[in-house]
């Protein structure tokens, strides 16, 4: 057990007072999951940060917000406490330093990323290949291998750091009902929606953009995903070749799941820039933002890449769009996309001690 | 530069859920609307942002209310809280606008916790607002905004000027700086006096020095004063306070709810001088802990130290500051800075007369002492199991009861006995009409709302 430090003694402190009040259980998860405490221990202070989707509802409503002398600003606490819990899973330990210096981390690995892709196309590719074929410029394999490798890495990283938060804050028998609950409140942003009224984001006025924009980026990551699965099946299984058809499945997939990615994170982007300076310090290094990029880039590359197949630009596109994925790859371990895994245990807890209290 | 301010039709004084009722009425009963709020934006809206429900008549099962509470069992209600000092009339009326008003909330997008939610069991009586009174009244300020309302911050009303019993113009002080506000109505809703230390120590000498006043440190009185020497006729006891004892701990302002403490009828309570002095068992604790107040207030320093074992951890709300958390009883006499001697004499004595029964602390057990003076005459158990736990207690005032009288219309009645034209009061300011003594759990917010909308609509017709 690590010694709390003294960002999640300030969350003890406030959620004691959140405790004791309750005036916000009718806002999202967090307080009715503090409710069922009467003592809030580090590790419930971890969980309950990252219960949190930071909408602000709750810093609206609060009486004790600063300059009162509580000076209570919960999402905003829960918001260090939970950066806290991603850097201190990270693995290896070391390359938590990425949450901190998150632009200048993804800008060399842009840059490392595509040089790697294009000395992989040097090496076993020629580079003026005839147009909108991908694997004359970077044989198939060594694509795969590229690519797939550094995934694996990363999965490999993610999940070590899923297993460090999951014994750390979450512990709960992972059984099948609080599975599908908290399956069911990802995939729907349950606790962005308000009950239907949506949530305070990025200012007071209640509104579903952010839940919106977040569907499209997370369903347009998701897309992608298929998209490429589908095609791993022509390649391997039916032995199809690249280039697919527009109107192929790969295609169109890519296509919807690269508009998503497009929409999402610029909306995302431009929703922050927007927002109560008082719940979010709009800060450079923001690692939040450095994901959004890297996905804005990809999609906006991929798009493009679609759009130019045919021509002389083909090669360098791909190149560039490989790089960026593949830098993608690398950063998942170390960005706002653990978020994402994080949220989900926290889900799963809070879905699991929903349903020991009947 | 002071600015030159136009004449308008309604200046509200107050910033609360009843000014912003008024407020909102009178705009949409056509008036321009001027209001003038003494506090800063992060602090406006008096004691309503700790208000968290609305208790509401209603006779069948609703969305965000169980069952049914009739109007005559919410009017019995009062007359019990109150030992029937209330003018019947106005309460009848309060009563029977709840549903109206109930109505009027949810179409100015006031939202409600849904009633199998909620920490307190009043889901058959009381609304409660989603996220408290706060939220409520943000939702207020957000419409009277798109109403075009003026709304004035750090604005004190420091005099008004009347004439033949009707309101000409109000001096306003803005940012400390004096403007002349012109109005054809004024309506009143700027709360009551608990704030004002200097006006509590009329009644309470200097022990009122050790008061903690729960809420905004604003509502000085000032306006009620004004009023009451521009000849309104008051109602309610000057000299009371609805006063409980909570965490002496608690910031000498607006501390809220969360400090108030659940473990006076669980153990025992002593003064400074380690002494107990009131049955701490005398009856289950919401019919009770409006009565502590004043007993701490009567103590020396007008401190006491509530002091509760182990066996009782689990059974109370946590509360806004740790318990003062000791292995013996005599230690615990050194945090709380009493005498151990004089503690422990206590104790033993509290622990030796217990009479052992079948503890339940949701009801009146028959656990209690036999032989002490005074005696607890339920939920008595032996302070044997530590840790022990203390807590300093001080008196906690929530609201005063003396005001203005009022009529139906919310029109505030001059001692000469007629109602003055075009002043209106509504809120705290005229609870007393009402609520002369004691309390039920969200009223304040129902006489805040259904006399802040009478009084709104009343200031517009009155201008016309």
């Amino acid at each position: 057990m690590q010694p709390s430090s003294a960002k999640v003694q300030e969350g003890q402190r406030l959620l004691r007072l959140c405790n004791a009040c309750r005036y916000c259980e009718g806002f999202c998860a967090v307080f009715p999951a503090m409710e069922r405490h009467v003592v809030i221990s580090a590790a419930d202070v971890n969980y309950l940060a990252n219960l949190c989707h930071n909408c602000g509802e709750c810093y609206y409503a609060c009486p004790y917000t600063p300059p009162h002398e509580y000076a209570l600003n919960l999402p905003k606490v829960l918001t260090e406490i939970r950066v806290g819990t991603y850097a201190r899973s990270a693995f290896p330990r070391s390359f938590s330093l990425a949450y901190r210096n998150s632009a200048l981390v993804v800008s060399v690995l842009i840059v490392i990323a595509v040089a790697v892709i294009a000395a992989v196309a040097a090496a076993f590719g020629k580079f003026a290949a005839a147009k909108a074929d991908f694997y004359a410029v970077i044989p198939h394999a060594a694509m795969v291998v590229t690519l797939g490798l550094v995934f694996v890495l990363a999965a490999i990283a993610m999940s070590v750091a899923f297993f460090r938060f999951w014994r750390e804050a979450i512990g709960v028998p992972p059984e099948v009902h609080p599975v599908i609950a908290a399956l069911s409140d990802t995939l729907r942003l349950t606790n962005l929606d308000g009950h239907g009224a949506g949530c305070p984001y990025p200012q007071e006025r209640l509104s579903q953009t952010r839940r919106w924009f977040h569907h499209a980026t997370f369903y347009g990551f998701l897309l992608c995903f298929a998209s490429t699965c589908v095609a791993a099946f022509y390649h391997f299984v039916l032995r199809w070749r690249a280039p697919y058809p527009y109107f192929s499945a790969p295609v169109v997939l890519g296509t919807l799941g690269g508009l998503g990615l497009l929409i999402g994170p610029a909306g995302l982007f431009w929703l922050k820039r927007k927002r109560d300076p008082a719940l979010d310090d709009l800060n450079p290094r923001d690692f939040g933002d450095t994901f959004i990029v890297l996905l804005l880039l990809a999609s906006f590359t991929g798009l493009i890449l679609l759009a130019l197949r045919e021509t002389a630009a083909m090669s360098w596109l791909l190149i560039v769009h490989l790089g960026i994925v593949l830098a993608l790859f690398a950063s998942l371990p170390y960005g706002k996309f653990m978020h994402g895994k994080f949220r989900f245990a926290a889900l799963l807890r809070n879905a699991y001690e929903r349903s020991q209290k009947r | 530069m002071s600015e030159q301010f136009p004449v308008f039709d309604v200046l509200v004084a107050g910033g609360g859920n009843a000014a912003m009722c008024a407020a909102l009425s009178a705009r949409e009963s056509g008036a321009t609307v001027v209001v003038a709020e003494c506090a800063p934006p992060h602090l406006r809206a008096g004691n309503s942002r700790h208000a968290r429900n609305f208790r509401c008549m209603h006779h069948s099962p609703t969305s965000v209310l169980t069952d049914a509470y009739t109007e005559e069992e919410y009017f019995k209600d009062l007359l019990q809280v109150t030992s029937g000092q209330t003018d019947e009339e106005l309460a009848q009326l309060a009563i029977s606008s709840t549903p109206e008003c109930f109505a009027w909330m949810a179409q100015h997008g006031v939202r409600f916790q849904h009633s199998l939610a909620g920490t307190l069991h009043l889901g058959r009586t009381n609304a409660f607002f989603l996220g408290g009174g706060k939220a409520l009244v943000n939702r207020y300020y957000a419409i009277a905004e798109q109403l075009g309302i003026r709304v004035l911050y750090n604005a004190e009303v420091t005099e008004l000027r009347m004439n033949g019993g009707r309101f000409d113009s109000a001096t306003v002080h803005v940012d400390g700086s004096p403007v002349e506000i012109h109005a054809k109505a004024l309506v009143a809703a700027s709360g009551g006096f608990e704030a004002n230390i200097e006006w509590l120590s009329e009644a309470w000498g200097d022990a009122a020095k050790n008061f903690i006043i729960r809420g905004t440190p604003y509502n000085r009185g000032k306006v009620l004063r004004l009023l009451l020497d521009h000849g309104a006729e008051q109602v309610g006891d000057p000299s009371q306070c609805h006063a409980i004892a909570l965490d002496a701990r608690a910031p000498k302002f607006d501390g809220g709810v969360v400090t108030r403490l659940d473990t006076v009828p669980l153990g025992i309570v002593v003064n400074q001088c380690s002494q107990r002095f009131y049955d701490e068992g005398e009856d289950l604790w919401p019919k009770r802990y409006a009565i502590w107040g004043r007993l701490i207030a009567q103590q020396p320093d007008q401190i006491g130290y509530s002091i509760v074992d182990s066996k009782i951890a689990g059974l109370v709300m946590p509360s806004a500051f740790p318990a003062m958390e000791a292995r013996t009883i005599r230690e615990l006499a050194g945090l709380l800075q009493i005498s151990a001697d004089a503690l422990d004499v206590t104790v033993q004595q509290f622990n030796r007369s217990v009479v052992e029964g079948s503890f339940d602390h949701t009801r009146l057990d028959d656990c209690h002492t036999c032989g002490l003076r005074p005696d607890k005459t339920h939920w008595a158990l032996k302070l044997d199991s530590p840790p022990f736990f203390g807590y300093p207690l001080r008196p906690g005032i929530t609201f005063t009861y003396l005001g203005v009288k009022v009529n139906r219309s919310g029109q505030v009645i001059l001692r000469d006995g007629k109602p003055a034209s075009n002043i209106f009061a509504a809120g705290e300011i005229m609870a007393g009409n009402i609520l002369g003594k004691g309390y039920l759990a969200g009223i304040g917010m129902t006489i805040g709302t259904v006399f802040g909308r009478i009084a709104g609509r009343g200031a517009a017709c009155a201008t016309q």
